[in-house]
């Protein structure tokens, strides 16, 4: 596909160096990692030799890095197994979220409420959606088995604080778990640093394949398998390992820590100018998120009395990929929960607008965006006071 | 290039309507409109647009290479469609919401957005036929049935004009349903079809007593049923729950079968009568519009569709002032219904249409023309 992709946050191209790292692993290394023979003894070194390096990515023992099959199955994995560990260990019955975690989360949150009988407390965000320390502490309690808060959050671009929260909640005998995939490639992810009990995070917004994933889990910790088996990944997740993609997760966050200063530079500076651009040609605009705080690559907008999916569709058209945030392809312009509990009203809600940069976009992509941006909100704007505008004059 | 919007369903009319253009050179883009769907208690899809719909859409758009996109109309369809057909049963008429759809979304709002996308036409997977003008000095655009019969859809296109029908497609006006079907097949589309135009799309189980028990509750008043002569005979329970040429479930226990001859909503009453009593010759339609734009001169003699479904009758049509017609059948017909549409044909041109009302036949059509 030609054109100008500026939806990164939804996902990246596979760098070619991982590429070229996971290729051998599908057909001359295709060993079992558990058999006894040597393709299989060449199969785990390679495996273990991915942990150890997703390991010094994270500044962990390589035993406390489980492989998943992405961002949603780690979410999944620590919220319950962490939350049904906690229950059986010590009673704990008692959950803290936030309103702006992603759908992994606040869905697996809901259901431990619904059907497992937890007791759920959302703590709020500020107007940036920005989670405070004092806010989760205030939340916790003694039988709280676990609390969640997003690192950088995929549709508004917002760095929480999680040393601070994580501070809290350690200190109270709360294991923190934070959803890192869109922090994960962009971040710091040391873990000894962030002071988390277990971290998500995916290898397709870094660069690596989909459909793999990884979990940080303090073995301080407890936690409950949910997906029982073979003994694989210490028997916490059952399922012969995934060797290739295991092996393209590492390579693409191994290059991503080594590279993270000069992209990160690129990015928030085309960011920047994009942020720029926006407000200071669209009326009516306003960045959405936290205006400091925020992913390097993620510039997030709500433009009012705009129909965002609309706005979507012109500018595909128009050759240029973005997001509305939250991804709705079915054209049911619902105002997304995280701009709601942002304190945005519908009419802004309604007209949000991600546009998330990365290593191959360039100054010139930017410069297209900003030139058609505003007239094509402006035709947008004046549709929606019209909205059947040939009735008046036709039959 | 020249740009075609193809409104998608995921249904088979419209994936193989999108494959013939794709395979006649078009640019073409798929759309399809979220409408307005009755919430229940899992769901609130119209039936024209669940997941599974749109999922499906999206499938035969990438299967054909080209981009499909699903916008938002739920507001409007409530107002224009849903809103509107609660207000017709309040006053007693039997609406056609296909035939507002394709007046107030298809063919205003979405021809709108395809225009706003560039797009040099509208094309449906109706089944139905434009004829371009062929000179100068020719008529206008005409629409025409299609060559299925069966199949034949501008009964609920006659609400198109000459700006309309410029700008739209349909690629399945030459084909027969079968063809459509074996078309399918050959490009490995879709061939389930999707609820047709006939539908009551928004309803959530096509129910249409039911959803106005549930949601206008207010327009079904009880009443009284009675004969021509006055005499009451019985209580309904809401005018909207009858149509005209009913006989069954109007709750009398007669030797004699009665037939609902009328809803008249002036007293609130259900009138019946013998199946000597049913039917009429002649109607007055309002809202009438003519797809080439202006009314013909003087009375012509067509062929006159009272529902989406009846045989073509002969007639004789007048226009009257103020966008209305006067139309007088060679026979009586039994189910004339105030608020489906009549439509005009000449052979397998559709001139156009209007909505049946309960305004009076004028004494003399002459005499009405010169009011």
């Amino acid at each position: 596909m030609s054109g100008i992709y500026l939806d990164y946050a939804a996902t990246t191209p596979v760098d070619p160096r991982v590429l070229a790292a996971m290729l051998p692993y599908f057909t001359t290394e295709f060993g079992n990692p558990s058999s006894v023979h040597r393709h299989g003894q060449r199969a785990d070194h390679a495996l273990e030799t991915a942990r150890a390096t997703l390991a010094s990515v994270l500044g962990c023992a390589p035993r406390d890095v489980l492989f998943t099959s992405g961002g949603s199955e780690s979410d999944n994995l620590a919220l319950r197994g962490l939350a049904l560990a906690a229950r059986e260990g010590r009673g704990a019955n008692h959950i803290v979220s936030t309103p702006v975690e992603h759908e992994a989360i606040r869905a697996t949150c809901h259901q431990l409420r619904d059907h497992f009988g937890f007791e759920l407390t959302e703590v709020a965000v500020d107007a940036h959606g920005q989670v405070s320390a004092a806010a989760i502490a205030a939340a916790l309690r003694p039988d709280t088995a676990v609390a969640t808060v997003i690192y950088g959050n995929n549709e508004i671009g917002t760095i929480n604080p999680i040393a601070e929260i994580a501070a809290v909640a350690r200190a109270r005998g709360v294991p923190l778990h934070t959803d890192a995939v869109q922090a994960a490639g962009q971040l710091p992810l040391a873990v000894g640093e962030l002071g988390v009990a277990s971290l998500a995070l995916g290898a397709h917004k870094a660069y690596g394949p989909k459909g793999i994933g990884a979990l940080y889990l303090d073995s301080g910790f407890g936690l409950l398998p949910t997906q029982t088996g073979g003994s694989h990944e210490r028997g916490l997740r059952a399922g012969t390992p995934n060797i290739p993609l295991i092996v393209g997760l590492a390579e693409a966050l191994r290059i991503a820590a080594a590279e993270r200063d000069e992209h990160n530079a690129h990015q928030r500076r085309l960011r920047d100018r994009l942020i720029a651009g926006v407000l200071g040609t669209i009326p009516d605009s306003r960045l959405t998120g936290h205006p400091m705080d925020r992913l390097p690559n993620h510039a997030s907008f709500a433009l009012r009395g705009v129909d965002g999916n609309a706005l979507l569709m012109h500018l595909d058209l128009a050759g240029i990929a973005a997001s509305s945030g939250s991804a709705c392809k079915t054209g049911d312009p619902r105002p997304s929960d995280v701009l709601l509990a942002c304190g945005l009203s519908p009419e802004w809600a309604l007209g949000s607008l991600r546009l998330t940069v990365g290593r191959a976009t360039t100054d010139a992509d930017v410069d297209t965006v900003l030139a058609r941006l505003p007239a094509l909100v402006a035709r947008l704007r004046e549709r929606a006071q019209q909205p059947e505008r040939q009735l008046a004059s036709g039959s | 290039m020249t740009r075609v919007v193809i409104a998608m369903s995921g249904g088979v009319d419209s994936s193989v309507a999108a494959a013939l253009l794709v395979r006649q050179g078009y640019d073409v883009i798929g759309l399809m409109l979220r409408l307005w769907g009755e919430p229940t208690a899992d769901q609130r899809f119209n039936r024209c647009c669940t997941p599974d719909a749109l999922a499906q859409a999206r499938r035969v758009a990438a299967q054909l290479g080209i981009p499909f996109y699903a916008l938002d109309a739920q507001d409007l369809f409530k107002a224009r469609i849903v809103d509107f057909f609660v207000d017709s049963y309040a006053a007693g008429l039997t609406p056609n919401p296909c035939l507002e759809c394709n007046r107030h979304i298809r063919w205003t709002y979405l021809l709108d957005q395809a225009r706003d996308l560039g797009a040099d036409y509208l094309a449906t997977g109706h089944y139905a036929r434009v004829e371009t003008p062929d000179g100068p000095s020719g008529r206008g655009y005409r629409l025409r049935k299609a060559v299925d019969t069966h199949k034949d859809q501008s009964y609920v296109l006659s609400v198109l004009g000459q700006a309309q029908l410029r700008q739209a497609l349909f690629p399945l006006g030459h084909l027969t349903k079968p063809e459509v079907r074996a078309l399918a097949r050959e490009l490995e589309l879709p061939v389930a079809d999707r609820p047709e135009s006939q539908d009551l799309c928004f309803l959530a189980d096509g129910d249409y007593r039911r959803f106005l028990r549930e949601h206008a509750p207010t327009v079904l008043k009880p009443g009284p049923i009675m004969r021509r002569d006055g005499t009451i005979v019985g209580e309904h329970q809401g005018l909207a729950l009858y149509t005209v040429g009913q006989r069954k479930g109007i709750g009398l226990s007669t030797r004699e079968p009665l037939y609902v001859l009328e809803l008249r909503p002036v007293d609130n009453a259900l009138v019946v009568g013998g199946a000597d009593e049913l039917g009429r010759d002649r109607l007055v339609a309002q809202r009438v519009h003519w797809v080439a734009g202006e009314p013909p001169m003087g009375p012509i003699r067509v062929e006159v569709k009272i529902r989406y479904k009846a045989a073509p009758q002969p007639a004789i049509v007048n226009a009257l002032p103020a966008g209305r017609a006067a139309v007088l059948f060679d026979g009586r017909l039994r189910d004339i219904t105030a608020g489906q549409a009549a439509v005009f044909y000449a052979g397998d041109d559709c001139l156009g249409g209007g909505i049946i009302s309960r305004e009076p036949y004028p004494t003399t059509t002459a005499a009405a023309s010169d009011s």
